[in-house]
Parts: structure tokens; sequence; C-alpha cells
């Protein structure tokens, strides 16, 4: 046991393959059906945007409510890839995996481009602004979509392969969250947080609060992009009314709910609100009318969220792992 | 010329219905500085109103209009209202990123809730008639062609409007409300009681979105859903923001804007009159941010 | 403690999940085995929706009804899950994804409205379950696969009939457009009815487009500018919501035109919404309830007393495409999906749209109806062959 504390990064590793298998036997058995396993590939998806939105709204302290505009850009662009340019099947997956992966992190790049054009100019503008800003931008990269013929226009984009499993999601969601964590406690990261708690102090200790708020923004907007890529090749078929501004408000409930200031917050609200549907499927006319109630609730008797500023031990480790090493 | 006059009206028509609907996002957003998201909502309820209630009216008033949009207004107001205290005022002094989240919550709360068969529910309603639709032949050879309903829907926004600027401009709560929103702390040292302020802009500001909807419901005779709210909605806000965000001519003067660009750039390609908004958004915000008839506010430390 | 807690809470919601989905026993004699169902229940087409679940409801328990089918001995009978599209293709394909994975019913009806079935219809063919469209009818829809078919006339052929009628009964020689160029049905036929009335001699002076039906309500903007093209007439190709408050406005603004379009009029709501401004519109269908045959007048009387208001034209096409799976199923004997697909293929089945014969693409080859608001009702007007 001392060897696995010692050594925490091991453990979980091999805690989340032990998670792994015993979701692959569940499924293999027949106890958790295809429908199933398609829910958690999407729980696994919602968590890196929600995380993703997390570095935006809860660390920077800033507005955007438009995330899910990032995530149809990386969408588009994978599938495009993908369906119309390579025509990448699943018959060969030697060849599908290399360029599947190829094509999401294009779409990241590209979506973390619109991320760029949209937050350079408009994060000086104060919090309300740029709710505002990214609000539109979602919409207009919308209208840009529908009007696009190339794109499947407004009668969306079909025949995606099927390329995202249980396997793509995991890899992709840890790798993610582990980026992004690392970012986040970085000092990069700390500076982020001096920006939230004040921005005119921050400025006034040299950082450069606008640059980082920007590169903290595209970095959100490029993870954003690879899980539009990845939901792409999961539903298949994609259109501009799956990345409204609606949805870009599902997001902002998960991550408000489970604890934007931190990254355990962050994968709680989704991984609850994407399970919750199931258990309550005769009510399902009844699923938008409670989840707002919820944040409202929330909200107003316990601002922090679901998680506050606790985050899980697996987050925390590196850290942990220093201080005993130099103790 | 005809063509560009009959563009030109659609889109007065049309902006007299967003100049109702951004008074009240505007005015709330220069007493508490938050965007009222659910603001589209209470426009809304108050078209929904207008088809429950319009046959009662009628039955009980005998003409159902003027009946009709006062009920309406009314209850919007009392939405208004009771939304301020329930859900905004519990976090008057946290973060305003907290009240703007459970501002969007109120707003698909209500999106959703209406929808439930039992409330209002999710099929097309078919606004009644509350006045006879007659064509109006504009003299003079350009063949324009309007309907008495355009001339009800400006001249109610106009009446409306200039009731609100009586209101703001020569009245104590009034005054009060400007002396708020131009520095809240300082209104209240100055005897002003601020929670009755606030909820003074909480119920006319949606009285007029709930008049609003029912104007709505005139013009177009059909309530397609719970969820007709949020177009018309962000254009108005939008038109608000253009003009200048707490500015109330501003917010008139962004409506009609908006209404008649929507209307020009339809007639040239439907996906264009679609985006304008937005692309309007986006350059006052880079280009003015304060909005036309805004001013610039630095931040004091 | 927190933390352990919301990890066993999260691990409780998997493992209730997965538990809370299994199957129930079933008996060796009699067997159910599920059908589905995707049709617009919430939305603009509502009433679309309810009309089709209803006639294939009928379909269903006519078949139980008579015994079902015979499966190696094993009598089995339907139980038929409804799922609602919200006339979103997002939607739809969610619910087909459940359907086929969760529930493993052996066929989809449905969906209505073509942009939901070009999204449904993928999932089915990759999953190898046959689905049969009762209404959609723009082109693509069975080009997806072999294991999609429709029960109904394709948009071609419904563009031709009405570009035809304005022709040659209206005799008029300019006609104008106005389509929602964001959904696949109004836009292809709007685009079918063009190239027929043109390839006539016809000109359309004005082909003008709205974006989303759902959140379109003003059309003075493409009026004023149809209106001063000057057209003799006017093709609305989109549903009925729509339609009803385009020809409102258009009357309002001195636009009185002849109007026509095609079978997503039909539906009682059009005449509620629109009022005067839609009398004298014409538009195809499928199938009048004024049709005197025999089968016609028993399907029209059962479903009245079933369901309290005459069937419209989706009823009695989802009743046919519920019918004509069920018979390909019994005659196939068996749930595998390539075996009911190819009993279909080859079908016989005559239902009250007549005897269904399929082409190449699997779409029937049947006749068209001219159907015109006369004093706020239907009425039949004419038959058109292919």
């Amino acid at each position: 046991m001392t060897f696995l504390r010692a050594h925490r990064t091991i453990a979980t590793v091999i805690a989340f393959v032990l998670v792994y298998i015993i979701v692959k036997v569940l499924n293999l058995s027949g106890i958790l059906n295809a429908y199933i396993i398609q829910l958690i590939v999407l729980a696994g998806i919602n968590i890196v945007m929600t995380v993703s939105l997390g570095m935006v709204n809860g660390f920077t302290g800033q507005f955007s409510i438009g995330h899910a505009g990032f995530m149809a850009v990386g969408a588009y662009t994978s599938a495009m890839i993908t369906t119309v340019w390579l025509h990448t099947s699943t018959a060969n997956p030697w060849v599908a995996y290399p360029v599947f992966i190829a094509a999401i992190l294009a779409g990241g790049l590209l979506a973390a481009a619109a991320g760029y054009l949209v937050g350079a100019p408009s994060l000086r503008l104060k919090g309300d602004y740029l709710a505002i800003v990214t609000l539109s931008a979602n919409e207009l990269i919308r209208t840009v979509i529908r009007v696009t013929e190339g794109l499947g226009g407004p009668r969306g984009l079909g025949g995606i392969p099927k390329l995202t499993t249980l396997e793509v999601v995991f890899v992709f969601a840890i790798v993610s969250v582990v980026l992004m964590r690392n970012y986040l406690f970085s000092s990069y990261g700390r500076s982020m947080k001096a920006v939230r708690d004040s921005e005119i102090a921050a400025e006034s200790m040299a950082i450069n609060t606008t640059r980082q708020k920007v590169f903290v923004f595209v970095f959100s907007a490029f993870f954003a992009g690879v899980s539009g890529g990845v939901f792409a090749h999961l539903l298949q078929f994609i259109h501009p009314d799956n990345f409204s501004f609606v949805k870009s408000l599902e997001y902002l409930i998960y991550l408000y709910v489970g604890g934007s200031t931190s990254i355990s917050g962050a994968m709680v609200g989704p991984a609850i609100f994407t399970l919750l549907p199931e258990l309550m499927r005769g009510l399902q006319s009844w699923r938008l009318v409670i989840y707002p109630l919820i944040l409202i609730l929330v909200m107003i008797f316990r601002t922090e969220g679901v998680m506050g500023l606790k985050e899980f031990g697996f987050i925390l480790i590196p850290q942990r792992q220093r201080k005993e090493v130099s103790a | 010329m005809g063509q560009f006059l009959q563009q030109l009206i659609n889109g007065i028509q049309i902006g007299s219905i967003y100049a109702l609907i951004a008074l009240g996002y505007t005015m709330v957003y220069g007493i508490v500085r938050l965007i009222n998201f659910a603001h589209a909502d209470i426009f809304m309820v108050g078209a929904y109103v207008g088809f429950f209630l319009a046959p009662v009216m009628a039955k009980v008033f005998g003409g159902a209009f003027i009946p009709t949009i006062v009920a309406a207004m009314l209850i919007t107001g009392l939405l208004g209202f009771v939304m301020e205290k329930l859900a905004y005022r519990p976090l008057r002094y946290k973060s305003r990123l907290s009240a703007l989240i459970t501002a969007l919550g109120v707003s698909l709360f209500l999106e959703n809730f209406c929808s439930l068969p039992f409330v209002f529910g999710p099929q097309f309603r078919k606004f009644p008639d509350l006045i006879v639709t007659r064509q109006i032949a504009i003299p003079g050879n350009l063949g324009l062609i309007i309907s008495n309903v355009l001339l009800l829907d400006v001249g109610v926004s106009v009446v409306l409007m200039v009731l609100l600027f009586w209101f703001v401009n020569k009245t104590l709560i009034g005054k009060q409300m400007r002396a708020v929103a131009f520095d809240k702390p300082t209104a209240s040292l100055m005897g002003i009681n601020i929670d009755v302020v606030i909820s003074t802009a909480f119920i006319v500001g949606p009285a007029l979105a709930g008049a609003g909807g029912i104007l709505y419901g005139t013009t177009y005779g059909m309530l397609a859903s719970p969820f007709l709210g949020i177009w018309p909605g962000l254009k108005a806000f939008i038109a608000a923001v253009l003009g200048g965000i707490g500015n109330i001519p501003g917010a008139v003067l962004g409506a009609y804007i908006m209404g008649i660009s929507e209307a020009f750039a339809t007639s040239v390609n439907s996906n264009l009159g679609y985006g304008i908004a937005f692309a309007i958004l986006i350059g006052i915000l880079l280009i003015r941010p304060s909005g036309l008839l805004g001013k610039f506010m630095p931040e004091k430390v | 403690m927190r933390r352990l807690f919301v990890i066993i809470l999260v691990c409780a919601l998997i493992a209730g999940v997965g538990v809370g989905c299994k199957k129930a026993e079933v008996k060796p004699t009699e067997q159910v085995v599920n059908l589905g169902g995707i049709y617009p229940m919430t939305g603009g087409s509502a009433t679309f929706g309810t009309s089709s679940m209803q006639g294939t409801v009928m379909a269903v328990e006519e078949f139980n009804a008579a015994g079902g089918a015979m499966l190696d001995g094993v009598t089995t009978t339907i139980n038929y899950i409804n799922e609602d599209d919200a006339g979103s293709p997002e939607v739809g394909a969610s619910a087909a994804q459940k359907l086929i994975n969760q529930d493993k019913v052996i066929g989809i009806i449905g969906a209505v409205m073509s942009k939901v079935t070009l999204a449904v219809a993928p999932i089915c063919q990759s999953a190898g379950v046959p689905e049969i469209s009762p209404t959609s009818t723009n082109e693509k829809v069975t080009l997806v696969g072999d294991y999609i078919f429709r029960a109904c006339f394709i948009d071609p052929f419904q563009g031709k009939v009405m570009a035809n009628y304005a022709w040659n009964t209206l005799k008029v020689k300019t006609a104008a457009c106005l389509f929602d160029n964001g959904n696949d049905y109004p836009k292809g036929l709007a685009e079918n009815f063009r190239a027929s009335f043109e390839s006539l001699g016809g000109k359309v002076v004005a082909y003008e487009a709205f974006t989303d039906e759902d959140k379109t309500v003003d059309f003075k903007a493409q009026l004023t500018k149809i209106k001063a093209a000057k057209p003799e007439f006017l093709y609305l190709s989109g549903y009925y919501g729509s339609t009803a408050l385009i020809l409102k406005q258009a009357r309002g603004m001195g636009l009185n035109v002849p109007a026509g379009g095609g079978d997503g009029w039909d539906s009682p709501e059009l005449v509620k919404i629109g009022g005067a401004a839609v009398e004298g519109g014409v538009f195809s269908n499928h199938f009048s309830k004024d049709d005197l045959s025999p089968k016609v007048q028993a399907f029209v009387a059962a479903y009245t007393a079933k369901f309290g208001a005459a069937p419209d034209a989706l009823a009695a096409l989802a009743y046919d495409a519920a019918g004509l799976f069920l018979d390909a199923f019994k005659t196939a004997g068996s749930i595998k999906g390539s075996n009911i697909r190819d009993a279909m293929k080859n079908t016989t089945f005559s239902g009250i749209g007549g005897a269904y014969k399929f082409d190449e693409n699997r779409n029937p080859i049947k006749a068209a109806v001219i159907l015109q608001i006369k004093n706020g009702q239907q009425t039949f007007l004419t038959t058109v062959n292919p």
C-alpha cells in the first residue's frame, strides 16, 4: 500500500484502467447495452466540454456563453475531413483511426482559431458584453454553417463514420482533463486565478491580463473543438441545431451546478446531468423544466456548486506528491 | 421605389414590437446591471395571456383589444415583480455572474414549464382576432398596401413609449429610478428606497413586454410554441445594446434600426436576414461598445 | 468524504441505469417483438405526428387481433413503441438509436418529415433494421440504402402534379415560390415544381426563401419582393403553419393570386390559422377521405369511430406503411432484418392507397389527388396518375 501511496499517479492510472475493464466486461456480457455505453460516451464528451468551459468561466472569471459554437467548428471540420474529403469508413481501422485523430485535432485547431477571432477583440470588454459577444459568435458560426451548402447547410451533414467508441472517449477524456488540469495548476493557471479575483490588481502585478485571457479562451476553444469532433463521430449526423446557444446553456448548467471553480465540479456536473435523464425516462418532458430549477436553486442556495472549491484526490496528486517528497 | 418604401414600412412594424421588448431589457439593465434573459419569455407569456383571456374579455367588455392588452400588461408586470423577488433579489449582493446564470435558468424554466400540456402546451395556437383586419391602400401610384394592424402596432407602441418617457422623466419614482441607475449607493444614501425602485423597474419593463406580446399575437395571428420569445427577444436585446444598454431612447432607436435592417437584409437573402442581427451586434461592440447613445463608463478601483 | 460520496453516486447511477434496463422474461409459445415508430409528436408538425401514430396503432392492433405472425411455431405479436422526434433531425436520430439499441425493434415506421427521415435512415441502414417512411417525399430518402422504404410518392412527381395543374387547368403563365430553405422537403418540392413548370413553358418570376420555419413568422419582406414580380400563382411548398401565415400576410398586402402547395398543407390547422386567406388554395395529397372505394370508406369509418375524427392522409399512409411492413414480416416469418427487407421489396400488399409495388429505389408507384379548400373544408378535385 505504501508503494501505491507514494506513487499515486500510477495508482490512479491503474484505477482508471480497472474502471474501463469493468465497464467493458459489463457491456460485453449484455448488462450494459449499446445505448447505455452511448450515454457514458456522451458523458465523457460533456465532461471535456464542461471542463474546458470551466477554464474560462470558472478559473478566469469571464462569462462565455457560446461555447457550443466552437464545438460546432470542430465537429464540422472533422466531419468534413473524414466524410467528404477522405471518405473514411470504419472498414479499415488501421487507416481510419489515424485519420480520425488527425481530423479531430484539425477540428480543435480550427476551433482554437475561431476562439482567437472571437476572443482577441472582445476580451477587453466588460463581463456582460463578453456574454453577448460569445452568444452572437455562437449564432454567427451557426449561420455560416447554415448558408454553406458544402457543409450540408440547414439540412445537416450525415453519413459520418462511427469512429467514436468507449475506448476513444476514455483516452480522449483523460488526456484532455490532464492537459487542462496541468495548465490550471501551473504558474500560468495561477495568474488566471489572479485575473479572476481582481483584474486590476493582477494588472498592477505585471500580468498581461488580456493576453492571459485570450490564451485561456483559445485553449478552451481547442478542447471544445476536439470534443465536437468526437461528438460528430458518435452521432453520425450533425446539424446546426445541435450547437445552438441552448446547447451552450446546457453546458453552463452542468458547470455551475457542479461547481465552476473546480475541475472536479466541472466533471461532476455533466456526469450527473447526462446520466440523470435515463433514470427519469417517464419524465422526459419535465427534463428541461427541472434542470433550470436545479440551476436556480443551486445558484441561490449554494452558489459555489456541488463541489465548491474542493477537488477530487486524483486531480491534486502531483502536488501532494511534491509535498511529500520534499517533507 | 415602391418596394423600398414597403420594406421600410415592414421594418417599422417589426421595430415597434422590438422596441417594447428592448425597453424592458434596457430599464432593468440600467438599474441592476443585469441582462434579464427571461425578459423574452415574459413577452411570450403576454402573448399567451392574450390567447387565453381574449375570449373572456370579449364577453365581459364587448370589445376585446384594450381589456386584453391591459390584462396582459398587469399579469406580466406581476410576473416580473415575482421573478425579481424570488430569483434575483437573493443574489443582489452576490456576484453578477450568479445573477446572469440564474436569469438563464429562469428563462429556460419558463419556456419549458409553459410547454407542458397543462400550462400553455407545445402546440400551435391561433391567436384570437382582436380587431377586424382591413387592407388600406396608400394613395399615390406606388401601389402600397398596408394592413390596419400595422397602424395598430406602431400606434400602440408609440403611445406606450410616450407614457414611459413621461413616467421616467416627470414623476418622482421615475426620477428615483434615474438616480439609482446613475449611482446606486449614493441614491440609497439620499433616502431612496432601492427595493421599491428595483421592483418598479421589474414591473414596468415586463408590462411593456406583455403589451408587445399582444401586438405580436395580433400581427401574426399564431403562437407557434412557448419558445416564440427567444428570437424576438434576442433581436430586441441586440437593439438595446445597439442603442446603448441602459439608455431608454437608445433602446427605441436601436429597435427601429434593427427592424428596418432586418427587412432589407431579408429581401436580399433570407439567410442574411437571419444573421444581420448578430453582424450588427458584433460591429457595435467592436466599434463602439457603449452603443449609439450610451456613455462610456470607466471602471473605478 | 464528499469525494467518495460523489464517486459512489456516479457509479450507482451507471449501475442503476444498466440494471434497470434488463428485459423481462418471455414465455416460449408466445412472444412479443417491438416495432418502433418515430413521429413528430411535438413541434410545428404535431398534428402530423398524432395522425401518423394513430394510423400505425390501428394497423398494429388489427395485425395482433388477426393472430399476429407465426415464427417457427411461436405466435408473435407486436408491441408498438412510439418515439417523438419533435420535428428535429437530432432528436429523431437519437430516438432511432434508442429504439434500435435499447428496444431492439424489428423495424421502424417513420419519420414524417424528410429532414428527420434523412437523419434516421443512415442509422437504420447501418444497423440492418428496415425502415419505412409513410410520408417523406424527398427523393434522397430511399437512396440512403436498401433497408429504407417509403409508402408515398416522391417530390419530383408531386411538383409535377401541381405544375401541370397550374399550367393546364388554371392556365397561369407565371408563378412565384416561397419556401423554407432549411428543410429538404419544401426546398426539394419547390425545385421540382419550378423545373416542371418551366419545362411546360411557364416562368417562375420570383423564387424566395425563408430560413427555418420554426423561427420565422414575418414573411413580409419576401412577399413584398414577390408582389413586385407580379406572379399569377403562388406555390408554397411548406407545412401548414407557415403556409397559413404566409397566405394571411400575402392577402394583407393585396397579393390575391391563387395559391397551391403540397401534402404539407394537409391539416385542419391550416384553415384554423389561415382562415379566409387559405380559401381556394389547392394542394397535392396522397389520399382523400371522399374516395368512394369500399376499402377507404371502411378505414375512414373505423378510424373515426376509434379516434373521434376523420383520418387525414398521414393517418392513411401510416396505416398502409405499418400494414405493409407487418405483412412483409408475416411473409418473412423471421425477425431478421434482411429477411423482412427482402419480403418488403417483393411485396404485393394492397392497402387503402391501392396496390403497392416498389420500383428499384423502393419508392411505390402511386397516384396523387388534388384537393381544394372550399368553405373551410378539404374538397376532392381530381386524381392524377403517374
